[in-house]
């Protein structure tokens, strides 16, 4: 996969694009969050209205000059209202809908599960078939006629017969009342039977099949408030051992937290922090190191953090500092007073591994998203938009002019849209297939074949 | 046309639409109707006959595991007792279809009573069918593609094993081996819970070469899940085996999981402590376990030392009488004392519950050189949980050194206790009362704890009062009817002229509860004047009590006092403007109880308006499984 981010192998090409095409944006279908099942046929997504969507892909055989091509394209193949708003009559406090993360669970039969949370509450989806239908009544007949009950000479028993396929979406568990901050992560753990959930200040631990009790297992909370000076932004499991999990700060930390140690972690086992630049210190310094995603990469030697201005990739064996850096839009550096005036400099992107670990993605503003190959080092800005929305049409790289001249084919920083981010991507775990959210969109891009 | 339907009912047709209807809602839309048809499975068995049941019921119902588990659970239950429905022994595996299929459905609840079901029908097989219908399934679900049927199959092996030829139990064997290193650990769990029971039904000698070295795989697997489970079937195996075996064959594995990186899996082994140490017998006890012990009671995780502190006076107990006394006072003793002055409150609660134990097993002069101070120290204990557990189990200390040597420390924790502001303190501490006030003797109780007593009635905590009530009427029970005319009840009526009505209505309460204890002679000539007095209150809601008290108090009056005295009150009552107290006079005279609900609400609302209200709330729009009392009390603070 060497060529991920713009070598020879491959170019990036538009595959699909879902969602309305309107200007006008209701706020409850921008997406805010996307994640492909562990096999990559299923990709959900989701809203700010509650709402998750799943996407199957489907193989298709096309001919193409007479050749035949395998090519899928992801369908709807199930919609349902995960979460509603909510009014906590306690605390005179409106719950949002907002789906804040999904996560799918390891398959375990024919059906599949997921967790979707919002700020409060954490949801079990379980997601099945079916493709039978009982038939044949005693009491009425073919037409629905109810038959006279004293005419029954003989009992017949329903039979079941094919019919359409159709998809079901059932809520399994609900994992509620256990976190007074807001949710910010979920994740599964490699046990197969219990996840952790994380909000601002603390982390709990819950069994999959357990909804009224959870296990506090990081509580950050100062016995006084105003002694707080850092919140937990994201935290996760580590995909092999079932026993290690990190939790990043908004102070730009990671801590790495073993569970065989103690029932409390609030003892971390490693603390990974690289020392400041003092040359670069300003006011901003500390808003934008906060952290807003951490991700184990798949073989849980590595793990990638994103903050404001770069994606770092962090050796679990290395705790003063990352192995690698990747500038995401350093040009904005220069903007930051007027991104922090308009608020977008508390934006959240999340940043996501390929497969196979060897490339990153994470997103930025005008619908750009960045990616890296760790193996050359290069890196690529595309562009997910409707203009480049052509069928199969190859995905041109994008540059933004930092110097005072503006080549040909550049934007210059001052004409980037900030309404227009990417904050939630994923990488197909096996596939070169990516799932770019902007706004109320999703776009799949897929590797072209030549 | 009416005729002609009775005829055909007279023909015996109707008889058929019973059936029918439970057929039909097999399949409505109402879960509690299809779940009331399940329940129903063998009415609908015996109608169709063993045939249809075979050929049409079972096939439907072997496709309908889309549906709720509830109904699921309900039916595999069924499932487990149809032999006779579907014609007895002979077709007993008809029903391993639809079995087969619930134990593939991904709600634990649902497949572990298919395998129980599965458990069950596997012994009325014949030894033929078991190798020809049974164990082939448990193959199928031993390699399935979903864990789901894999967990399900560690269950199946126990019950097939015994009764199958020596190939298939070859097989069997190595289907186990396979699922102990299955990639999930889902299933690793499930073969590492079934461990122990499979061990019981295979041979020694494979005991010895395939059980051990699975149990050695699983003990040191990468999940702490896993290797915790292995801990379980470590008691099992370990009674299977000869003492000879036990050294070199568990003994290694045990001491590796005493000291494991994972403070669960030691919790496990503490946990377990008691039956391991039966397991292991004395000498690998003395040898082994008692340094384990020891460490486990030391162990940096506050967990691990609760449960091990919950298991000191089993594992004392159990200890080699020729040695116990030596061990306990040089191993065990210097670590209970340091668990006296732990940091986490967990581990000196759970100490507390069992240490009194020790005393019986000590007898009376190390109780009192080496227990006495542990006692004492944690009677004035900061954490009430402590204290609390101290005073209940008070009983084994009375029964060695008589309960005097304690009064001097018991009565400052009491009172602490009893003035806590916790208010389930404050309950649990009232509870103990009674049996206080047996051991510590009229006297002591007047002088000392009489006070507390009459205090908790004016708690400002409904619950406290109710409890402090039902004390008093087990305190009478204890020492008798003059004691209570003596000292509480002049009391506990003193209270009917307190200027808070709450008060007024503790006296009525109070009351309810004495008269019977009290007998007729007490209730007639002071309760009943006192009653009949606060029938004028100007609070409604003590009205309404009044009239409640006097039905209460009615069966213990004589019938003369019923007329000339009650009958006229609760008369005026009934004509009152109020009309909960018109209710509960009407309630009185015809004699009857109101039904449960309303009662409760009316208790509720004798607290008030803004209690009722805040109940009310609470209980609908958080659907709380609080108590009533919890949630009243919650609400007054």
């Amino acid at each position: 996969m060497a060529g991920v981010a713009g070598g020879n192998d491959f170019q990036w090409c538009f595959s699909q694009v879902k969602g309305a095409i309107d200007e006008d944006v209701a706020e409850a279908d921008i997406i805010s969050t996307v994640e492909f099942n562990h096999s990559g046929e299923f990709l959900a997504t989701g809203d700010k209205g509650g709402r998750v969507v799943i996407f199957q892909h489907e193989q298709e055989v096309h001919f193409c000059k007479n050749r035949p091509h395998l090519r899928g394209e992801y369908n709807v193949y199930s919609t349902f209202q995960s979460h509603e708003p909510e009014f906590d009559y306690l605390k005179s406090l409106e719950i949002e809908e907002k789906i804040n993360k999904i996560r799918w669970l390891p398959q375990q039969n024919s059906a599949h599960f997921l967790l979707s949370t919002n700020d409060k509450t954490i949801k079990l989806w379980k997601i099945s078939e079916r493709d039978k239908r009982a038939e044949g009544y005693n009491l009425k007949d073919e037409d629905g006629r109810l038959r006279d009950p004293f005419r029954i000479t003989s009992l017949r028993v329903p039979v079941l017969m094919p019919m359409d396929l159709m998809v079901e979406a059932s809520p399994r568990r609900v994992f509620a009342n256990a976190h007074t901050y807001h949710i910010n992560s979920i994740s599964v753990n490699s046990d197969h039977q219990t996840y952790l959930s994380a909000d601002d200040l603390r982390i709990n631990l819950w069994h999959l099949e357990i909804t009224d009790r959870s296990f506090n297992i990081v509580d950050i909370k100062p016995a006084n408030m105003e002694e707080l000076t850092e919140v937990i932004t994201a935290a996760e499991c580590q995909p092999n051992q079932c026993n290690v999990f990190v939790y990043s700060s908004s102070k730009g930390t990671i801590r790495l937290c073993d569970m065989r140690a103690a029932a409390l972690c609030d003892r971390h086992t490693k603390f990974f922090e690289e020392p400041e630049d003092p040359s670069s210190r300003s006011f901003f310094s500390e808003i934008i190191s906060s952290i807003s995603d951490v991700k184990f990469s798949h073989s849980g030697r590595y793990m990638m953090t994103r903050d404001y201005l770069s994606v770092k990739v962090w050796d679990l064996n290395m705790e003063n500092r990352p192995v690698e850096t990747y500038q995401v839009h350093e040009y904005l550096r220069s903007k930051l007073c007027s991104l922090y005036e308009n608020d977008c400099i508390f934006d959240k992107f999340e940043c996501c591994w390929n497969g196979s670990d060897s490339a990153i993605m994470t997103g930025s503003y005008n619908n750009f998203f960045r990616m890296f190959d760790r193996n050359t080092r290069k890196d690529i800005t595309l562009e997910a938009s409707r203009e480049s929305s052509k069928p199969r049409g190859t995905l041109k790289p994008r540059k933004v002019s930092t110097g005072g001249k503006r080549k040909k084919d550049e934007i210059s920083v001052d004409s980037l849209d900030f309404n227009k981010k990417i904050l939630h991507t994923a990488w197909h775990p096996k596939e070169n297939v990516i799932a770019v959210a902007a706004t109320n969109n999703l776009y799949i891009f897929q590797d072209k074949i030549n | 046309m009416q005729h002609k339907s009775k005829m055909a009912g007279a023909d015996g047709d109707d008889s058929l639409y019973p059936i029918a209807v439970l057929i039909d809602e097999l399949r409505n839309e109402d879960v509690q109707l299809r779940l009331n048809s399940i329940k129903k499975l063998s009415t609908i068995a015996l109608a169709l006959g063993v045939e249809r049941t075979r050929t049409e019921l079972l096939p439907f119902l072997t496709d309908t595991i889309y549906d709720e588990d509830e109904v699921l659970l309900a039916l595999a239950e069924q499932l487990g007792n149809f032999t006779m429905l579907v014609g007895g022994p002979e077709y007993v595996h008809c029903l391993l279809p639809p079995l087969e299929s619930l134990a593939t459905v991904e709600e634990t609840v649902v497949r572990d009573k298919a395998v129980e079901s599965l458990r069950k029908i596997s012994q009325e097989h014949s030894p033929v069918d078991l190798e020809v219908h049974f164990e082939p399934l448990v193959k199928r679900l031993a390699s399935g593609d979903w864990f789901t049927s894999r967990t399900s199959a560690c269950g199946l092996f126990s019950v097939c094993y015994p009764r199958v030829s020596s190939t298939v139990k070859a097989e069997i064997r190595q289907h186990f081996r396979t699922l102990c290193s299955d990639d999930t650990p889902m299933v690793r769990r499930a073969a590492a819970s079934k461990l122990g029971e499979f061990a019981k039904v295979l041979e020694l000698d494979y005991v010895k070469s395939d059980i051990i070295s699975l149990f050695t795989a699983l003990a040191s697997d990468e999940q702490d899940s896993v290797r915790l489970l292995a801990v379980e079937a470590c008691v099992s195996i370990a009674t299977l085996l000869p003492q000879e075996d036990l050294e070199t064959l568990v003994m290694p594995t045990l001491r590796q999981a005493a000291e494991d990186k994972s403070w669960r899996v030691r919790y496990m082994v503490a946990d377990k402590f008691s039956e391991l140490q039966k397991a292991v017998g004395p000498e690998i006890t003395k040898n082994d376990l008692v340094p384990a012990f020891q460490n486990l009671l030391k162990d940096c995780e506050a967990e691990v030392r609760a449960a091990a502190a919950n298991k000191v006076k089993e594992f004392c107990e159990n200890l080699p009488e020729d040695s116990r006394e030596t061990i306990i006072m040089t191993h065990i003793l210097p670590c209970v004392k340091e668990l006296v002055s732990d940091t986490n409150q967990h581990v000196k609660s759970a100490l507390a519950s069992v240490i009194m134990g020790l005393s019986t097993i000590l007898g009376k002069d190390n109780t009192v050189e080496h227990l006495l101070p542990l006692f004492l120290a944690q009677l004035k204990d900061e954490c009430p949980e402590v204290r609390l557990n101290i005073i209940s189990n008070l009983d084994c200390v009375n029964e060695v050194i008589g309960i005097r040597q304690l009064s001097q420390s018991l009565l400052p924790a009491i009172v602490e206790l009893a003035e806590d502001a916790k208010w389930r303190v404050r309950l649990a501490i009232i509870e103990y009362m009674p049996l206080l006030a047996g051991q510590l003797g009229v006297e002591f109780f007047d002088e000392k704890l009489n006070t507390l007593c009459m205090a908790w009635l004016i708690d400002h905590v409904y619950a406290i009062r109710e409890a402090a009530t039902c004390n008093l009427m087990k305190l009478v029970e204890k020492f008798g009817a003059e004691w209570a005319q003596n000292t509480i009840v002049p009391k506990v009526l003193g209270m009917a002229n307190d200027p808070n009505y709450l008060h007024r209505m503790t006296t009525l309460f109070c009351i309810n509860a004495l008269s019977e204890v009290c007998g007729q002679d007490i209730t007639t000539k002071q309760m009943l004047p006192v009653v009949l007095k606060m029938s004028n209150d100007q609070v409604a809601n003590v009205r309404f009590n009044v009239a409640k008290s006097l039905q209460k108090i009615g069966p213990v009056l004589d019938s003369n006092a019923l007329q000339t005295e009650v009958k006229p009150v609760l008369e005026k009552l009934d004509t009152d403007t109020d009309m909960d107290v018109k209710y509960f006079a009407q309630e009185a005279i015809s004699g009857k109880y109101t039904t449960l609900s309303i009662f409760f609400l009316y208790e509720v609302a004798s607290l008030g308006p803004r209690s009722l209200l805040v109940v009310l709330v609470l209980c609908q729009t958080h659907r709380s499984t609080m108590c009533p009392a919890e949630c009243v009390s919650q609400c007054e603070r």
